[in-house]
């Protein structure tokens, strides 16, 4: 299904947002997650099905004032 | 002692993470400053570049305390999604509360920052919300729950110092017993000294430090402004006046007479 990951249109077989960061090689990482803006804490990943035009966004820590 | 939210601090510098020229010059600059709480922010993260682990990693090993940003929020629904994405990430209830009004200004919408800052407060957080010095929304945020409160010095990035100094004066009166920390415009150590003279107790910034041509040694220069208007406001001092004040005893002045003294 086509999705947005981070504003920008991508194709996917993954069923879970867990499933999702674990495709993009993430799922380990310092990341946290939201989908159509509203938060998905890591524990509610594998349970979060994936719906075609979710907007995803994945974020790390950065440099910030 | 600085206290925010239950903790105590000994410098009153809050520093900026942004801007440096590498992440070893973010380092320096922290290390030289003595800071012990440092902003950071979060950022999309593109696949396998784990640029948010590298630098996660620099912060846990300076072993300061984060106040994660919600910079960039134009709403209430991104800055309160954006301060739970930050919570889960760098594990701390704060959260310094941006939710921006006017790209030009940066200046915050406060509507929308006392909208936001009573849903994160309900939900637990600790928020260190961006404000101006408008009284109104000062005391909006602590009906809200905000026990610290950072008005704005000038716009954010601008190193304009404090650009309404009565007004930040009046708001530290109005406030004796909340912390205030100047946030955003301060450019140069007098600056931070004018905001500690007048009571504030603490100041953030970071552009000022991170654009130095000496990151780590204008972080000192940051320090010791701050401790210098520190020490000055709870030294008291001295009303100004309009006429000059003879500061040597007048008494006893030698070839004194009688009619120089009218």
């Amino acid at each position: 299904m086509r999705i947005l990951i981070n504003g920008e249109p991508r194709e996917t077989g993954a069923r879970t947002l867990g499933e999702l960061c674990a495709a993009l090689e993430l799922g380990g990482g310092k990341i946290a997650t939201a989908v159509n803006g509203t938060f998905v804490p890591a524990r509610a990943r594998d349970g979060h099905r994936l719906h075609p035009r979710d907007e995803i966004e994945i974020v790390s820590p950065r440099q910030g004032g | 002692m600085l206290r925010l939210y239950g903790k105590d601090y000994s410098t009153r510098l809050l520093l900026g993470t942004a801007g440096y020229p590498s992440p070893q010059v973010l380092r320096e600059a922290v290390e030289a400053a003595g800071a012990q709480i440092v902003t950071v922010s979060l950022r999309r993260e593109a696949a396998r570049e784990r640029a948010g682990q590298r630098f996660w990693e620099l912060i846990k090993e300076l072993g300061v305390d984060v106040l994660p940003n919600t910079a960039g929020c134009r709403t209430v629904k991104e800055a309160v999604t954006t301060a739970q994405m930050a919570r889960e990430l760098f594990a701390t209830p704060w959260v310094k509360l941006e939710v921006i009004g006017n790209d030009d200004t940066l200046q915050p919408d406060l509507f929308g920052l006392v909208e936001a800052a009573r849903i994160l407060n309900r939900e637990g957080f600790q928020v260190f919300p961006y404000t101006t010095e408008d009284l109104g929304a000062a005391e909006r945020l602590i009906e809200a729950g905000c026990e610290v409160l950072m008005p704005w010095g000038a716009p954010i990035g601008s190193g304009q110092g404090l650009a309404n100094p009565r007004a930040l004066a009046s708001m530290r009166a109005y406030f004796p017993d909340t912390p205030l920390i100047v946030d955003a415009g301060v450019g140069a150590p007098s600056h931070a000294a004018e905001a500690m003279e007048m009571g504030y107790d603490a100041v953030l910034l970071n552009t000022a430090v991170a654009k130095a041509g000496d990151p780590a040694r204008m972080a000192v220069a940051f320090a010791r402004g701050i401790e210098a208007g520190r020490l000055a406001h709870e030294a008291g001092m001295m009303e100004p006046r309009d006429m000059a004040s003879p500061s040597t005893p007048v008494a006893g002045t030698p070839f004194f007479k009688l009619d120089n003294a009218s």
